[in-house]
């Protein structure tokens, strides 16, 4: 899929299973999830390559790791959405017996899923270990992650960014969703990290910026050009600029949505801002 | 009563590293990693015979155990390396979520456990890693006792597709175990047949059991000695067996009481067969500096602190 009306239409349909599914269980994370909808959609729709099915290995195909595991609603919704199960299954998420737990598991088998994460930080040792891996299998194809900013906060994040280039892992694309938020507030206010771009690149890793991280014409141009720069010795990251809350204006321009569930009044006056485009589950 | 000798001393660490060099000209799938510890944990060989399939992390245990699960997608058998501290109580997060849960074929490898780490002191002997890791659901706990039983270990945990924790350490013991023993994950060896008490062993606990009974023999007292490699899963079976047989038991471990080999097979004999039991542990206190056999002494943990807590538990039959 690389039309970009497509890519549009399906985004907003994935923002209304967003919305749905925490709104039913009064749980859960939409503001990041709304904020990077349309860049998980381009990733998996027009620039990784996949086969059909999923099996855990992945040999052959591009990967994806999420880091910030708490946007799952997201990445379930991407996920059923590109067919790996069934978009009716997004009715569990968060309930008993569900393979949709509150953060991405492998425990419960759903398909997609390679790495639990939620407690933040993990996901980029991970990428690195399976790009590794990809490199001792002679396979071509690429590791994809993504994180928050606040997530950088934690410790093991530094340890990763310093061995990728170290070891030269240039088949890894990591990109850090640059929202400016996290649950106590702005960033700058809970822990000011000064210039992300800057401390990339004095680990001497590749950066490229995505300013309108919420276009998808930009998105798409942003991570060709990533593709580009892989093999070339250093790892890549993607500075995504986003805006938490995006496609619902109420929960724009404020860290409230982090980790909070709409009403009912606030559902309905969500959705009416994103009408069905291929069909609720 | 079996005679047990031997002729060498090695340290276990000596075992996993000739049994990871071993793997590396067997199993292509295997792969190492290491935080700064290379020459500690004996994987020099490994390294020289597979550069392409070793990993040198740096001083970053964190990112190590995320990596090593990472590698395991795509079909690779990672091994970590350094001491049990690093291992465990460093990693715990990384390895709760991004191993244990996540269900990821890791084998972490953990040198220097316990006391017998020596005069580094506490800030390096763990007495709570395998507290730590027979906790995490799915995590099998592996403490063998020499350096054949080590390597055998490294070995056979290579074909189990799961989540390993295999612990050791850094003194020369006595070489007893045969060379040629296979390694079973879970199935308890028995060392000495008795009567009178059980003893049941892990690690470097072993050997003095073993120097207990003997002691014990010429008391007119006859033991029983297991060897439990595998804390977790816990040969059950075995044990009770044995108190079926003795109606008491000593534990024996270079561990904590709390949360040790002791615990577990409490909570055995609790739920199916009661019996006094008497632990041979440190008493939930951190080490300290001096040689090996000194802090083995002082904290209770060789074969007389065995022979002492054996005929006191037999009065409690």
């Amino acid at each position: 899929m690389s039309n970009t009306q497509q890519l549009e239409d399906l985004t907003i349909q994935v923002r209304r299973d967003i919305l749905r599914m925490v709104h039913k269980v009064n749980s859960g994370h939409p503001g990041g999830s709304l904020g990077c909808a349309e860049f998980l959609v381009v990733i998996y729709n027009a620039i990784m390559e996949r086969k059909n099915g999923f099996d855990m290995d992945g040999i052959e195909e591009d990967l994806f790791f999420l880091s910030n595991g708490h946007i799952s609603p997201l990445f379930y919704s991407v996920l059923a959405r590109c067919g790996y199960f069934p978009v009716d299954e997004l009715n569990t998420f968060r309930l008993l017996n569900s393979r949709l737990q509150g953060h991405p598991t492998t425990h419960e088998g759903l398909p997609g899923i390679r790495i639990a994460s939620g407690s933040l930080g993990q996901g980029m040792s991970v990428a690195i270990g399976a790009a590794q891996t990809k490199k001792l299998n002679n396979d071509k194809h690429l590791v994809y992650s993504l994180h928050g900013d606040g997530e950088l906060q934690e410790g093991q994040n530094w340890e990763a960014i310093m061995y990728a280039s170290a070891k030269n892992i240039d088949n890894l694309i990591a990109t850090i969703d640059l929202n400016g938020k996290q649950i106590d507030g702005a960033t700058d206010d809970v822990l000011p990290m000064g210039s992300i771009k800057a401390k990339f690149e004095a680990f001497d890793w590749i950066v490229l910026e995505i300013e309108e991280g919420n276009n998808i014409e930009a998105i798409l141009k942003g991570m060709a050009k990533a593709k580009s720069k892989t093999g070339q010795g250093k790892p890549v990251c993607v500075l995504l600029k986003t805006m938490m809350g995006n496609g619902v204006d109420f929960m724009m321009h404020t860290h409230a949505w982090h980790g909070k569930a709409p009403n009912d009044e606030q559902l309905a006056n969500a959705l009416n801002q994103n009408p069905e485009t291929l069909g609720d589950y | 009563m079996k005679t047990y000798t031997y002729t060498e001393k090695k340290d276990t660490r000596s075992g996993f590293g000739d049994g990871l060099t071993e793997l590396g000209r067997t199993n292509p799938n295997v792969v190492a990693l290491c935080a700064d510890l290379v020459g500690s944990l004996k994987m020099n060989t490994f390294i020289d015979e597979n550069p392409e399939r070793f990993f040198q992390v740096g001083i970053a245990e964190a990112n190590m155990m995320g990596i090593a699960a990472g590698m395991t997608i795509g079909g690779k058998i990672p091994f970590t390396g350094t001491f049990a501290n690093f291992s465990t109580g460093r990693v715990y997060d990384q390895i709760r979520q991004s191993i244990a849960y996540s269900g990821k074929n890791v084998k972490i490898c953990a040198s220097h456990a316990g006391l017998t780490l020596g005069e580094d002191g506490a800030t390096h002997q763990i007495l709570e890693d395998i507290g730590l890791m027979k906790m995490l659901p799915g995590m099998v706990v592996i403490n063998p006792c020499d350096y054949n039983q080590t390597k055998a270990a490294t070995i056979a945990i290579a074909d189990y597709n799961g989540p390993v924790y295999l612990r050791f350490g850094r003194p020369s013991v006595p070489i007893f175990t045969p060379a040629d023993q296979k390694f079973e994950i879970g199935k308890a060896i028995q060392l000495q047949e008795g009567n009178d008490v059980t003893i049941v062993a892990t690690g470097h606990l072993v050997w003095e059991a073993l120097e207990a009974a003997k002691i014990l023999h010429e008391k007119g007292i006859s033991a029983d000695v297991i060897n439990i490699h595998t804390i977790k899963p816990l040969d059950e079976k075995a044990i009770i067996e044995s108190v079926i047989k003795t109606g008491c038991i000593v534990t024996a471990e270079e561990h904590n009481y709390l949360g040790g080999l002791g615990e577990s097979v409490s909570r055995v004999l609790s739920q199916h067969k009661p019996t006094p039991q008497e632990f041979v542990a440190t008493n939930d206190t951190f080490g300290e500096s001096g040689t090996p056999a000194q802090l083995m002494e002082k904290y209770g943990l060789n074969s007389d602190a065995i022979v002492k807590k054996a005929q006191l538990v037999i009065q409690r039959k």
